[in-house]
């Protein structure tokens, strides 16, 4: 069937320039404009970008054939030209990019609202709106490029903004520096994702989203991508780890924390660090290519998601343990990837947009009722005071934690049955007469080869992978409802621990915050109903079934390369088996986590003092973040520092001294010595003469004397 | 997107101008005005009393704008589309001459533009403007001969530019040298005389040795052909040996790598700049730089394509060296200033990397460098230039918290900054995106040395690096040796950390410049932008976005230069099949009324 195709959908240019405008407007007048009005401004761009945004969806739907959704571009124009590569700035919507653009502009539009309420006294409120437009500006770019050059301008932007917004309140240095860091290290990774774009140009000649994937779901060509596909993918996904915090580029995003909380809660939970798993999701038919990549986009996302985790457990500020919980919660994005589940990455994604956003807000409700107090040991019994609020944090902790008929419940519950059930498979056919089938069998370790339609088996050990997967996702699934129940406990139950000057302070927020704070609630709850367990969608009633696998259904054109790792998976096209064992453990962990909480932070609140002090040395590693940041300081920053010094030596001294100093001095000297010959004295003079006449006479008559 | 062909003939009306087009080249001659225009106010400099300081400074910048103006016609009536002549690097336009100047050595005053030299003029007529505005409120001493110094560099650069005699072009390049050296002479810091003299000798050096290469190769072409001259085509029609190449290739291209400055050459730049004016500074890093750059292109490539193979990879390896160098030792500088240098030393390395890779992207990358480094370090130089007459220092720890003190500048500063760091979006990072590209794809850079694994023949020996590349080969069913790719990525990598490191020692000198809390007093009080700093400001801002946004405007109109180029070089170039060759897209058609004259006019002719 020829794809839908509608090409000059110039809504979508919209959706992009709204926020650009707000940006501008106030960027350039913001400081002089009636504070109401920048509010207005900021809101009215986004609002007007979701309509859009809403406005476009309705178009794909309806271009849809029942089949097919297809998608929609638009070219705006020719950006950087030179021989043969002409890269346009265009924009993409297909059901992938309007679920992202979507949360971007709806959740957007929400934290907008929020913010109008948390930075109202703030004297440079227009610089910080200006800059979280200019964000969306760029993060809707990320979204919409219909090519990976377009993506990379989104990418580096999102980057500066979150730069700036990091750096918010630059007349304190540690925020400041914040931001820089983050800028750093997201450059580290974007250098590997430049490097694997060149490579993939240089080995196909396209950048173009549409381009590449019919190269790489044509059998016949996938093999032309296939012997790239893994060095491009490692390089690609370590750009995806800057942007999307995992190991090893995770080490900036606790530290953004130091940006206004409903940044974080947008750039840094919502959007900016989900572009990762986006852009997995965007080129999955990349991904899918290799089984090896996978295998390591697996064991990267977990191995965050653990060690994030763990972290978490110990921290004492509310928003650093939700930032540990944000790299963990992608860690399980990556585990979805990992495993060929695009659909339930895609899935958490989503939800943790709903939930996590929430929780930011809500802590950020919090931490404006506590005048800008964010130690959770200075906080407890704040139920009472605000419990709006409270409510909130409640919904968002449980669907965290994973308790059924909250949104996290399904998507991790997704994302763990898949890690149960999918098998890596080499989705090249014809690749099997090629020599590279002999490399692929000694180096990589597929489960299965998908020939002619039956799956054949080739190694096993890609089973490890997945049961790995399962179990520190089960693992991490638990430590997650514990610490997000012990920061809840903390904060909003037992006795306040503030001081009594703050404690006569604390109020509920204002209304424009807790508006945001009921329609995150809620979409918090609901926002998992779109993929309910296929198990119990089967008994769901024929008209609602459709409703309740909704994003699979959506999302399954474009992940129809990568769903072969579930359709010829172990458990089959329906694995029931596989979800409902992943249910019920995933349940089961999530209460002994709760459980564990309540035990330790309400019950026996002696208990944390007593497990602290018989680990010490775990509690000294764990809350200083396993030494990471100390480690890259030492590795990377210092000596490179260090080399800068020597090399300024260097230059000092041996170019600039040596070199061309010797130079100067031989040439200075040279000039000293010869200068003795040109004394003014003639008697000295007379003497060069006759010398020399002597030796033409000499020469002229005795030829080989001077031989 | 507005043309600014639109823009100028709603401006000027197209009667006036279509008359002006249609008396012929013989009747405008756009480059000799654009050129010898500072010498009118020169003129004019003269016959105003030395107290008058203002009017002085008025006249000197009305001048330059006017240059700058005569500058757009050269803009408007250049036509990209036109076609190339066929075996030569470079098809020249709007060219005035040869007229006859020395004839008993022929020598002839003859001028032209190409897709690549007439953006440099564009270049130095629109900072020039600028650079003299920005020294009001600095300069306060000899404003007349500064000012005449100025102007006097301008023709020298243009000059240098436009001149397609070697002759023309070799006096020009040098009279370049004689204000600036005063520039920093007289009115640098407090090491000025020794900045002076370092900068003087250094480049004297270069020159000289390619004023003994250009009397080789006039006197070789001259025996070949039989007749002796110094026109640029005359010299590109003769031929010459490998080892005669190796030594001339190697005397210019010294010359050239002196100006840029090529890593290790580099060392008279930090003196320079740290002790030139702000205005000094600006033209040094935006233009006079780029005068290597240019040369290399135009005269020690084209001149001697046998050479260039040889030594192209240490080239790029000294680039390599250069970007990575640069960048590091700026990380630890304690002054503003000599960061900004040594950041030009690291940018210039993208510059001459994409010049040898011999791709249309390098190519076009390495021009975009050029121009996109012109307005960002200019623009970076103009702010440290801000900053020092307001507190007299240009030590970072010095300053602190200057954010809050002055908000706009603070903007601006950033823009720029992030400019500089190649933030997509902005002016720099089309260029050095380009040049890495461009050096991804090379084909020319390969070693032949010992070690094998670089050398093309080598394919398939077992090295680690080489698996990644042997596969690509047999996807693209390609039967090209594997070798040159694989060294032009070990290029590319190093040369894409230097991305990492840009944004490192820009980043952290903001943040201690600008951000934090005032721990100086001096800061507190420090007065916001003037209306003109401000008036300073705007335009390189405004360009460095307009450069980011819109790179088509200008890649479009050099990339029919470029095609050519690359052509004549890839039928010289004994090494067959090295440089990459690109078939020019059909579909770009430029627009504009002026230019559809410009060409009716040729038609005609």
């Amino acid at each position: 069937m020829e794809p839908l195709y509608s090409d000059s959908f110039y809504f979508l240019g919209l959706i992009v320039l709204m926020p650009l405008l707000g940006a501008i407007i106030n960027g350039l007048f913001g400081a002089k404009l009636p504070r109401n009005l920048v509010n207005w401004v900021a809101c009215g761009a986004m609002a007007l970008s979701f309509a859009f945004a809403l406005v476009s969806l309705q178009a794909l739907v309806n271009q849809g054939n029942g089949e097919e959704v297809g998608h929609l571009s638009y070219t705006a124009f020719q950006w950087i030209f030179s021989g043969s590569l002409n890269a346009e700035i265009a924009f993409l919507f297909d059901p992938l990019s309007a679920v992202l653009v979507l949360i971007i502009t709806g959740v957007g539009l929400l934290i907008h609202i929020y913010s109008t309420g948390y930075m109202a006294e703030d004297p440079s409120k227009w610089r910080y709106f200006a800059y979280l437009n200019l964000f969306v500006f760029a993060m809707l770019l990320l979204a919409l490029g219909k090519n990976m050059l377009v993506t990379f301008i989104g990418w580096e932007g999102v980057g500066m903004a979150s730069y700036l917004l990091i750096g918010f309140w630059y007349s304190d240095a540690d925020k400041a520096a914040a931001g820089q860091k983050a800028f750093i290290v997201n450059r580290v990774g974007d250098f590997f994702f430049l490097l694997g774009m060149f490579i993939l140009y240089f080995t196909v000649g396209t950048w173009d989203y549409l381009e590449l994937e019919a190269l790489a779901t044509n059998t016949a060509t996938a093999a032309l991508l296939l012997p790239v596909a893994l060095p491009v993918g490692v390089l690609i996904f370590l750009g995806c780890t800057g942007k999307s915090a995992q190991i090893p580029l995770y080490v900036w995003l606790p530290d953004a924390m130091a940006g206004p909380t409903p940044v974080s809660a947008l750039i840094h939970a919502a959007t900016m660090v989900t572009a990762g798993v986006f852009l997995l999701s965007r080129i999955n038919w990349i991904f899918t290519l290799d089984p090896n990549l996978m295998a390591i986009v697996a064991v990267v996302g977990s191995l965050t998601a653990l060690m994030a985790a763990t972290i978490a457990i110990v921290q004492t500020d509310i928003k650093k343990v939700l930032a540990y919980s944000t790299v963990s919660q992608l860690g399980f994005m990556f585990m979805a990837v990992g495993v060929g589940s695009f659909t339930a990455a895609v899935f958490h994604l989503m939800t943790h947009a709903f939930f996590k956003a929430l929780l930011f807000l809500a802590a950020g409700s919090v931490i404006h009722g506590m005048h800008h107090e964010q130690d959770m040991r200075k906080m407890g019994g704040l139920k009472k005071y605000m419990p709006w609020t409270h409510a909130a944090f409640l919904i968002g902790t449980l669907a965290i934690a994973g308790v059924p008929f909250f949104a996290g419940f399904y998507s991790k519950d997704f994302i763990l049955w898949s890690a149960l059930s999918n098998v890596h498979v080499l989705n090249v056919v014809g690749v099997l007469e090629t020599a590279q089938m002999e490399m692929f069998t000694t180096t990589l370790a597929p489960a299965v080869v998908a020939a002619e339609g039956h799956a054949l088996e080739v190694l096993g050990g890609a089973l490890f992978i997945n049961w790995f997967v399962f179990i520190v996702g089960v693992l991490t699934a638990g430590l997650t409802a514990f610490y997000m129940f012990r920061a809840y406990f903390m904060t909003f139950h037992g006795e306040c621990r503030a001081d009594e000057e703050t404690k006569s302070h604390i109020h509920e927020s204002p209304s424009a915050m807790l508006v945001a704070l009921l329609v995150l609630s809620f979409l918090s709850v609901v926002g998992g109903y779109i993929g309910w367990p296929h198990f119990i969608a089967a008994v769901f009633p024929k008209g609602l079934k459709y409703y309740a696998l909704g994003l699979e259904h959506w999302l399954a054109e474009v992940f129809v390369v990568s769903d072969t790792y579930r359709v010829i998976g172990r458990f089959g096209e329906h694995p029931y088996l596989a979800e409902g064992l992943a249910a019920a453990t995933s349940v089961i962990i999530a209460g002994v986590g709760i459980g564990l909480a309540y035990l330790m932070y309400v019950k026996r609140t002696d208990l944390p003092g007593v497990i602290h002090a018989r680990v010490t040395k775990l509690h000294y590693v764990l809350s200083n973040k396993y030494f990471v940041d100390e480690g890259y300081f030492a590795a990377f920053v210092r000596p490179t520092l260090l080399i800068g010094k020597v090399m300024t030596w260097f230059d000092k001294n041996i170019i600039s001294g040596l070199l061309v100093g010797g130079a100067a001095f031989m040439t200075q000297n040279l000039g000293r010595i010869l200068r003795n010959l040109q004394s003014g004295n003639v008697q000295r003079y007379a003497t060069y003469i006759s010398l020399a006449l002597a030796l033409v006479v000499l020469a002229i008559f005795y030829p080989g004397c001077l031989a | 997107m507005v043309q600014l062909t639109n823009i100028f003939s709603a401006l000027v009306g197209n009667p006036l101008l279509a008359q002006a087009a249609a008396v012929g080249e013989g009747g405008i001659p756009w480059l000799t005005l654009t050129t010898f225009g500072p010498l009118l106010g020169i003129l004019a400099l003269l016959l105003i009393p030395r107290d008058q300081v203002q009017v002085l400074r008025n006249v000197a910048l009305l001048t330059s704008l006017g240059v700058f103006a005569v500058s757009i016609g050269i803009l408007v009536l250049f036509d990209p589309s036109l076609p190339m002549a066929a075996g030569e690097a470079f098809t020249f336009q709007l060219t005035e001459g040869p007229y006859e100047w020395i004839p008993s050595l022929g020598v002839s005053y003859a001028l032209g533009v190409d897709g690549f030299s007439y953006w440099l003029v564009m270049l130095t007529t629109f900072l020039m403007p600028l650079a003299i505005w920005s020294t009001y409120s600095s300069v306060h001493e000899n404003v007349k001969e500064y000012m005449i110094c100025l102007l006097f560099l301008e023709v020298g650069m243009i000059g240098a530019l436009v001149a397609t005699d070697v002759f023309l072009f070799y006096i020009f390049w040098e009279v370049m040298l004689i204000p600036m050296y005063f520039i920093i002479g007289v009115w640098g810091g407090a090491e000025r005389v020794k900045a002076a003299a370092t900068f003087f000798i250094y480049t004297m050096l270069g020159s000289i040795l390619m004023l003994l290469a250009i009397m080789y190769v006039y006197f070789q072409a001259g025996v070949q052909t039989g007749t002796f001259s110094f026109l640029y085509t005359d010299i590109l029609a003769a031929d010459f040996s490998a080892t005669e190449q190796f030594w001339l290739f190697a005397a210019f291209f010294l010359a050239f790598a002196i100006k840029v400055p090529l890593f290790p050459f580099h060392t008279w730049l930090p003196l320079a700049h740290v002790q030139a004016p702000t205005a000094g500074s600006v033209i040094l890093a935006a233009v006079m730089l780029k005068m290597g750059t240019y040369g290399i292109l135009r005269y020690a490539f084209p001149l001697f394509p046998d050479a260039l193979k040889t030594f192209a990879p240490y080239i790029a390896v000294l680039s390599v060296i250069g970007i990575i160098y640069g960048a590091i030792v700026a990380l630890v500088q304690d002054d503003v200033k000599k960061l900004v240098a040594y950041s030009s030393v690291s940018h210039l390395g993208f510059c001459v990397l994409g010049l040898v890779a011999m791709t249309p992207q390098g190519i076009s990358g390495a021009m975009y460098v050029m121009l996109a480094h012109g307005i960002a370090t200019g623009g970076l130089f103009l702010c440290v230039g801000v900053l020092y007459e307001r507190r007299h220092s240009r030590q970072i720890a010095d300053f602190g918290g200057v954010a809050s003190v002055m908000p706009m500048f603070a903007t601006f500063f950033m823009i720029i900054t992030f400019a500089s760091a190649g933030l997509p979006g902005l002016n720099g990072f089309v260029g050095e995106f380009l040049s890495i590209m461009g050096t991804s794809q090379s084909h020319f850079l390969w070693f032949e040395t010992p070690f094998g694994f670089i050398k093309p023949e080598n394919a398939g020996s077992g090295y680690g690096v080489y698996e990644l590349s042997a596969m690509t080969d047999v996807a693209i069913g390609s039967s090209r040796q594997a070798g040159p790719e694989i060294t032009a990525f070990i290029f590319t990598i190093f040369a894409t950390s230097g991305v990492i490191l840009g944004a490192a020692y820009l980043l952290w000198m903001f943040k201690r410049v600008m951000f934090g809390s005032v721990v100086h007093d001096e800061i507190r009080t420090m007065p916001r932008l003037s209306a003109r700093e401000i008036g300073v400001l705007v335009p390189i801002v405004l360009m460095a976005i307009f450069m980011g946004v819109f790179p088509k405007y200008f890649l479009s109109r050099m990339d029919p230069s470029i095609h050519q180029f690359l052509t004549y070089m890839d039928q010289n170039v004994t090494e067959a099949n090295t440089v990459v060759v690109e078939p020019l897209d059909p579909t770009w058609v430029p627009q504009g009324s002026m230019i559809d004259l410009a060409k009716e006019r040729r038609n005609e002719r």
